[in-house]
């Protein structure tokens, strides 16, 4: 460890760090822009100036950059000599020549870096007489607003956006001091990833277009730690609310699962959490089918009065909880409940559980994942089934890179330098999948087959691994790659519903780790607690099925069923489900929004959202991280967990009737099962204090707080309590030094902008000093989950093509969808085909094809892919109008001659008519 | 003197084909080489001569090429040569009339070069609008490939080279030697963070050598008649022959190759011919538009890298631009400062943002707007735009050069702008 | 489809065999497409004298990048216009040595004689005048190129013989 003296004050300092990083590590304020921890230095902005000393003796010193100066053995630097200061100022005096004049109403106000820099730096008079530049703004779609002359030309935007997140359509444009960051046209951002903008920029170009709707200063916002419901990757969110409405969502930071980024599902899918087909009221069906609100209390009677002393049986849901899911197991019975899912997730979950407790390879967090040095990728468009996982692996594919950059003594920060000596030498990345995928831009090769044929070049891989050369040349290839590596990372998941290629997957990684390599496997999984879940119901003495199709079957021997945040629609077994309704037996649901299945319920209950909710959810590397309430909801709305405890309540429940707190249902639920002991670590518990105080989800600057309703009264609410969470609904309480499960929002002194985080974390980039969020629930015992590859002989018929799911991460997920914004990105459901099959079938993109056989003809729109497996036909999974279609089925195509072109697909409601 | 650059390069101006160029001696310093030098050996040859870079920073050639990885330290893959011809300087016209008229003499010391540092590719950056040249080179490559001076096994040694000329899409960022770099790349032509230089990770992240093409077309003469011959050419301190230049209002504006050490009173008086009537030398800018003023105090200076160095300016290009006493050194700085300012790449803040701030504030005096303060602004400006560091490349403190040293000697015109309020020449609409 | 994608339609055929056979030679000294960006930018504007959109987006298309990486470097370099020109574009150096020479003047003239400043196109197409930084002729100030012709020792009388009696003027006098 070099020591180095800053001001005559001596500091270790870790090696290969440069002095901006280690300015910040000893919490020294220097002040920077174009830096960003995650993607290094470029040494553009000018503004981390420190003066560094040849020796003791040099009382002069020359100015040099912090964030482009390594660190050496004895190096002096000062920041607070007049030379470096004033260099400072002037740097942000000369930002601000072009700079707009509204800093005080200006929308970035409160958390804009360059308005904490200046502060920083003392700048205030200005000096400069002339004209300013100004810009005109993009129309950028519906999730991003662009304010151009606001930019201080930091190139942050376009690093990150292209040479982070791998996004193509946003570029740095003109040059001088003309430079301008934007699209070639007006259009939507393309990326994924493309919220991100918004907290990667340091001043407000790239703002949240829908926050702009119902904005708020983010001192006014209430925040509470939450976790993404988006997939099952679980990235660390920070939604935030005022006014009973859910603004905004931000990132919260996990060193080993999201760091600082979102995707944009994650980032803008929760709109509808303001949505108005949420329900309002609990409902009771009346004769005509209609349903008659009725108070909470009355809706818990009639609940009770149903349930008690009958046959109950309940369905779990993959969205919900553990403890909501726990607590309907108990209430019907272990034998009484289903997880919810449909027979094929509920097989492969159930072989991902066994194989994640017995595998030999390690189960990944995505910081994990960015070490491999070569990965293959099994079925997965992880791009679309587990995004922030693919934007991990974007930065894992420049592990060749690093290496390179090793060899030559340069530091990985050296952003640029490293990038234009590598040029486009990655790591490799093999992608296997039936369809093109959203990460082929960065794969060494790309493979199109079809589902059985991926299983079966999963195997072959490994038995290549495990010297059987296989017959087919690419298999040979692509063992010899990942045998090469050090650190291989081999991705395989659920999404394509077939379970052989998630064992091939298995056989490959630790074919891999019997080769002696610490080898990778992760496993996507669809939904935030489907790993969870499927611990749950996981029982190795038995064999029970885990489907819906299992209690369906015998819906009529069971007098109610509790379904729980589950539209069972979407499970794919329509006539099934139907069968549910038509059987004399009673269906209580509980859900968020509108959907069928509360539709043909009996009784409705309206659920709290997660933002509203306390829960446990596993991702899908097993790690439990819970959520709190971010505010409460609103009076007849309750959590799910509360409705199923107060209806156990009810009935007198002999185990769960005396629990009344949270806390209780956790302990009540790691004390049931082994698999869930480590549940009551995963945050603190309500008795929980920092110092003797709770942690507040209101900055100490919140303002208005006696006043928010003056506009519907006149009285002073009481704020609300929060008996059941270490949290605060107030601003009362301490935001420091807290366990990581417990950070709300960041914010230190002198650091209002997301920046401030730097003072959250141990160490620059690393783990926060409250610790890394999230317990891991499932240990291997590493004794191999191998399972021997199935023949298939897959069937062939003439004119035949198999189905596929194609995801879309604006589209396929159930909740986010709901959301304005996201709706409109979706767009139409589809069926994907080749160009090849395209011109055979004579269409083009957005003409129809009949898809059949089928229960009922399907005319879906048609999009071209640039690969689709031979015999393959996708189609997108997800969306409501194909919810029929089974992945594997065969079905014929003919071109739908009455089909529609629909004139434009992007429905910009939001473009206003001049953009100036 | 020996005419040494220039000895094919006659009164018409006629560009030198290939035979004339061989018949005068041409390619002979690249048979010699590929006879019976070995890399090494050139390049030991190169660094006894005290070559220095004709780009303007001086470096001393044989070490730049010494950071080159050989063999061995090379991890296998092209490496490259690059020959910057985008000289876009202010008052610079030297490297035009080279390629223009001996572009086999650049040829040849591009492939010896080449040779001795193990590049394989080579390419000439070009400014665009030389058109003649870009044409004259090109058919001067075809004339080398027919001949086997370029392309594999280069008359019959192991030794191949391919050879390209790029024209530039025009900023004069591009002749910053790593934005070239970008500009090759076919990207914008940012420049790059130094360390790593170009010579271990350059184009396409391989090894490259970026040269002046005055530099490259010493090359031939030093391998061919050796280190001591060029040692002698120099009348001062550094070795060899240079380009000079005079532009402005002299009797005779023009270019020759003279003796490095020439004093800059003969530069001006005699090849130049002198002040034109009526006017008087009030200072020049002795090597382009991104150097300091000097003044008649510094006539008998000469022409060496270190003794201009010393007198507080660069020798740069070595072209003078002379400002006369009936033009206006404000008007003269703008027009500087505002070029700058349009060819600041955009990159850095201090340059991207501060040239136009002090564009702005020249503009105030210029216009009889300015104020007093603006003279210290200026000079804070300076501080803060042209200290060496402050910025990402060199482009922001050239750019300050001429206006720090105009407000060190023409502080007087400065105020007479503010306080007189208006310009004191009437140096607009003069033909 | 998305708005992206829409603009991309029928791109294949913008660009001339001629073009893409010059784009192809660039292509083959360089390790990856996007290396040949500049060159293709120059070769398809030698044709048509700027870039227009459509250009760009096919040139784009052609070298497997996006319009906005391409439109990045097009907008950063001076000489490809991004804007329609006349037939010739008068590069007109208003650099140091020719504006002590008095190059204002000339400029003068030619927005005298030609109606056009800066950035501005003749009404007939035939010319459009563009400042360019120093041509490298500063001995023979002011100088201007006119096209692909370099004209030198500028005088209001040259300007004359240029534009209004074009008949004396015999090309470009280098
Ligand atoms: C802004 C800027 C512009 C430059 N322009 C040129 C140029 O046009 N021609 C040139 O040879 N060198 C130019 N240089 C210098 C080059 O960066 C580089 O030092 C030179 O090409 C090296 O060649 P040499 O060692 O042969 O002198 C420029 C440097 C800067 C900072
Ligand atoms: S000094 Fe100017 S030209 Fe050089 S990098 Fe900075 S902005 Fe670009
Ligand atoms: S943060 Fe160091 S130069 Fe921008």
């Amino acid at each position: 460890m070099p020591t180095i003296y800053v001001d005559d004050q001596a500091l270790e300092v870790a090696q290969g760090e440069n002095i901006l990083e280690a300015c910040l590590n000893a919490g020294l304020d220097l002040p920077y822009f174009c830096w960003h921890p995650a993607m290094g230095s470029i040494g553009s902005c000018r503004q981390c100036a420190v003066v560094q000393y040849q020796n003791e003796e040099d009382t002069k010193g020359r100015i040099v950059m912090g964030c482009m100066t390594p660190v050496t053995e004895g190096a002096r630097f000062s920041l607070n000599t007049d030379n470096a200061s004033k260099f400072r100022e002037a740097v942000v005096e000369s930002l601000m020549l072009n700079h707009p004049h509204d800093c005080p109403v200006c929308g970035e106000g409160g958390e804009c870096h360059l308005q904490d820099m200046t502060v920083m730096v003392g700048h205030r008079d200005r000096r400069y007489t002339g004209k300013k530049n100004t810009h005109r703004n993009q129309y950028l779609g519906p999730l991003i607003h662009h304010e151009m002359n606001r930019c201080i030309t930091c190139y942050r935007c376009e690093r990150y956006y292209r040479d982070y997140a791998g996004g193509n359509d946003l570029a740095a444009q003109a040059s001088h001091d003309h430079v301008y960051f934007g699209r070639h046209e007006e259009g939507v951002l393309q990326s994924e990833f493309s919220g991100n903008l918004v907290e990667v920029c340091p001043t407000g170009v790239f703002t949240d277009k829908p926050f702009l709707k119902h904005y708020s200063r983010k001192w006014d916002l209430q925040s509470a730690p939450s976790i993404c419901s988006g997939c099952a990757v679980g990235c660390n969110i920070a939604p935030a609310e005022r006014y009973g409405k859910l603004k905004r969502v931000h990132n919260r930071y996990n060193h080993e699962v999201n760091g600082y980024f979102l995707c944009d599902r994650g980032r803008f899918g929760s709109g509808y959490i303001n949505s108005d087909s949420r329900l309002d009221y609990a409902g009771i069906k009346k004769p005509d089918g209609s349903f008659m609100a009725v108070h909470q209390q009355q809706a818990i009677d009639t609940a009770v009065e149903w349930v008690k002393n009958k046959k109950v049986a309940g369905i779990g849901s993959p969205r919900g909880s553990i403890e909501a899911n726990y607590l309907l197991r108990e209430l019907v019975g272990a034998a009484n409940f289903v997880p919810g899912f449909s027979d094929r997730e509920a097989g492969i979950l159930k072989a991902i559980v066994r194989i994640l407790k017995t595998t030999t390879a390690i189960n990944p967090s995505i910081k994990q994942m960015e070490t491999a040095d070569a990965i293959l990728i099994l079925g997965e468009d992880v791009t679309n089934t587990a995004p922030r996982v693919a934007l991990g692996l974007r930065q894992a594919v420049r592990n060749k890179a690093f290496e390179l950059a090793a060899q030559m003594g340069l530091p990985q920060w050296q952003d640029a330098a490293v990038r234009n000596l590598a040029q486009d030498q990655r790591s490799p990345m093999i992608i296997v999948s039936a369809t093109d995928t959203r990460l082929d831009d960065v794969a060494s090769q790309c493979i199109s087959l079809s589902p059985d044929d991926i299983a079966a070049f999963g195997y072959g891989v490994a038995e290549a691994l495990s010297g059987r050369k296989s017959q087919d040349e690419m298999v040979n290839q692509v063992a010899a790659v990942l045998a090469g590596a050090n650190n291989p990372l081999v991705i395989s998941g659920a999404s394509m519903l077939h379970e052989g290629i998630v064992n091939s997957a298995v056989a490959v990684a630790e074919q891999l780790h019997s080769c002696d390599k610490p080898s990778m496997l992760s496993l996507c999984v669809a939904e935030s607690n489907s790993l969870g879940l499927a611990l749950l119901v996981d029982d190795p003495n038995s064999d029970a099925n885990m489907s819906i199709a299992n209690l369906t079957k015998q819906a009529s021997d069971f007098d109610v069923v509790i379904v729980l945040e589950n539209s069972l629609e979407r499970r794919g077994l329509s006539e099934q489900i139907d069968s549910l309704y038509k059987a004399n037996t009673k269906v209580i649901s509980m859900d968020i929004l509108e959907n069928t299945t509360l539709a043909n319920s009996d009784l409705v209950l309206p659920a709290a959202s997660y933002a509203e909710s306390q829960g446990t959810v596993v991702n899908s590397e097993g790690r439990a991280q819970r959520y709190f309430p971010v505010y409460q909801p609103s009076t007849e709305r309750l959590p799910s967990w509360q409705w199923l405890l107060k209806l156990a309540v009810g009935c007198e429940h002999g185990g769960l009737a005396n629990l009344e707190y949270f806390d209780q249902v956790v302990a009540a639920c790691a004390n049931s099962q082994a698999a869930f002991g480590r549940l009551v670590d995963v945050a603190p518990m309500r008795d929980y204090r920092n110092q003797g105080l709770k942690v507040p989800r209101q900055t100490h600057r919140y303002s208005g707080r006696t006043a928010m309703h003056a506009g519907v009264s006149v009285h002073e609410p009481q704020q609300p309590q929060d008996s059941q969470s270490p949290l605060t609904f107030s601003m009362e309480g301490l935001n420091r030094e807290s366990p990581a499960a417990l950070m709300p929002y960041v914010w230190s002194p002198g650091w209002n902008s997301n920046q401030s985080l730097q003072k959250f974390q141990a160490e620059v980039d690393g783990p926060l000093k409250g610790g890394t969020a999230g317990v891991h629930l499932i240990s291997s015992d590493a004794s191999g989950a191998v399972e021997p590859a199935v023949p298939i002989t897959p069937t062939l018929k003439p004119h035949h093509w198999r189905l596929v799911p194609v995801h879309q991460v604006h589209g396929s997920d159930e909740m986010s969808v709901n959301t304005d914004e996201i709706a409109q990105l979706a767009g139409r459901a589809f069926i994907a085909v080749g160009a090849k099959l395209a011109e055979k079938l004579g269409v083009t993109e957005g003409d129809g094809l009949i898809v059949a056989p089928h229960n009922t003809e399907l005319s879906l729109q048609v999009k071209i892919l640039s690969r689709v497996a031979k015999n393959c036909v996708g189609f997108s999974a997800g969306y409501l109008e194909t919810l029929d279609l089974q992945p594997g089925d065969l079905v014929t195509l003919s071109k739908d001659e009455a089909w529609v072109q629909p004139t434009s697909t992007v429905i910009a409601t939001d473009r206003g008519p001049a953009h100036v | 003197m020996e005419k040494v650059l220039t000895r094919n390069i006659g009164a018409d101006l006629k560009p030198t084909d290939l035979k004339a160029y061989e018949a005068n001696g041409g390619y002979r310093g690249l048979r010699k080489a590929l006879a019976g030098l070995s890399p090494k050996d050139c390049q030991d040859v190169i660094s006894a001569s005290n070559l220095r870079g004709r780009g303007g920073a001086g470096f001393p050639t044989g070490m730049k090429w010494s950071f080159v990885p050989m063999d061995d330290r090379c991890t296998p893959g092209h490496k490259y040569l690059v020959c910057n011809a985008d000289e876009m300087e202010p008052g610079a016209f030297k490297d035009r009339l080279l390629m223009e008229c001996d572009p086999h003499q650049l040829i040849e010391g591009m492939i010896l070069s080449a040779y001795t540092i193990g590049a394989d590719i080579s390419y000439i950056f070009i400014r665009g609008e030389y058109v003649a040249a870009i044409q004259r080179l090109r058919d001067a490559l075809a004339e080398c490939y027919n001949a086997g001076y370029l392309g594999d096994n280069i008359l019959g040694s192991t030794f191949s080279l391919n050879m390209y000329v790029h024209p530039s899409a025009g900023r004069y960022i591009c002749g910053e030697e790593t934005a070239l770099i970008n500009a090759l790349e076919g990207k914008r032509a940012n420049p790059r963070a130094k360390p790593p230089f170009p010579q271990v990770s350059g184009l396409w992240g391989r090894p490259t050598i970026v040269n002046n093409v005055e530099t490259l077309c010493n090359i031939s003469h030093i391998i061919d008649r050796g280190a001591d011959w060029f040692n002698t050419l120099g009348v001062g301190e550094d070795s060899g022959t240079k380009m000079f230049g005079v532009s402005g209002r002299v009797n005779n504006p023009g270019c020759w190759e003279l003796p490095m050490g020439t004093p800059i009173r003969e530069i001006i008086e005699h090849h130049a011919g002198g002040m034109q009537q009526g006017l008087q030398l009030k200072g020049f800018l002795p090597g382009g538009g991104s150097t300091d003023f000097l003044t008649d105090k510094h006539l008998d200076l000469a022409m060496d890298y270190n003794v201009i160095g010393k007198a507080g300016s660069r020798m740069g290009t070595g072209t003078i631009i002379i400002l006369d006493d009936q033009t206006c050194p404000v008007g003269m700085v703008l027009n500087l400062i505002r070029f700058f300012a349009h060819e600041s790449c955009g990159f850095c803040t201090p340059c991207r943002d501060g040239l136009p701030w002090s564009r702005q504030v020249l503009e105030d005096i210029e216009s009889g707007r300015g104020h007093a303060e603006d003279l210290d602004t200026l000079a804070y400006q300076v501080g803060y735009i042209g200290t060496i560091g402050n910025t990402h490349c060199a482009l922001a403190p050239g750019a300050m050069e001429p206006l720090q040293s105009a407000l060190k000697y023409f502080r007087d015109d400065f105020e007479r702008h503010i306080y007189g309020g208006c310009c004191p020449y009437n140096t607009a609409r003069r033909a | 489809m998305n708005d992206a994608q829409m603009i991309h339609t029928d791109l294949d055929s913008v660009l001339s065999a001629e073009e893409l056979t010059a784009i192809d030679r660039e292509l083959s000294h360089v390790p990856y497409k996007s290396g040949a960006a500049i060159d293709a930018l120059k070769i398809v504007q030698a044709k048509r004298g700027w870039i227009s959109d459509q250009s760009l987006q096919a040139i784009a298309k052609y070298l497997e990048m996006s319009a906005e990486e391409l439109e990045g470097i097009a907008t950063f370099y001076n000489l490809i216009y991004r804007r329609p020109v006349g037939k010739k574009v008068i590069l007109f150096c208003d650099s140091v040595s020719c504006w002590i020479c008095g190059c204002d003047g000339i400029k003068q003239k030619i927005t005298d004689v030609l109606g056009i400043n800066y950035g501005e196109t003749t009404e007939d197409k035939e010319y459009s005048l563009i400042p360019v930084p120093c041509l490298g002729a500063c001995d023979k100030a002011p100088v201007m190129m006119v096209g692909d012709d370099l004209v030198t020792h500028l005088d209001d009388a040259k300007i004359d013989e240029l534009f209004t009696d074009k008949a004396k003027y015999s090309g470009g006098n280098t």
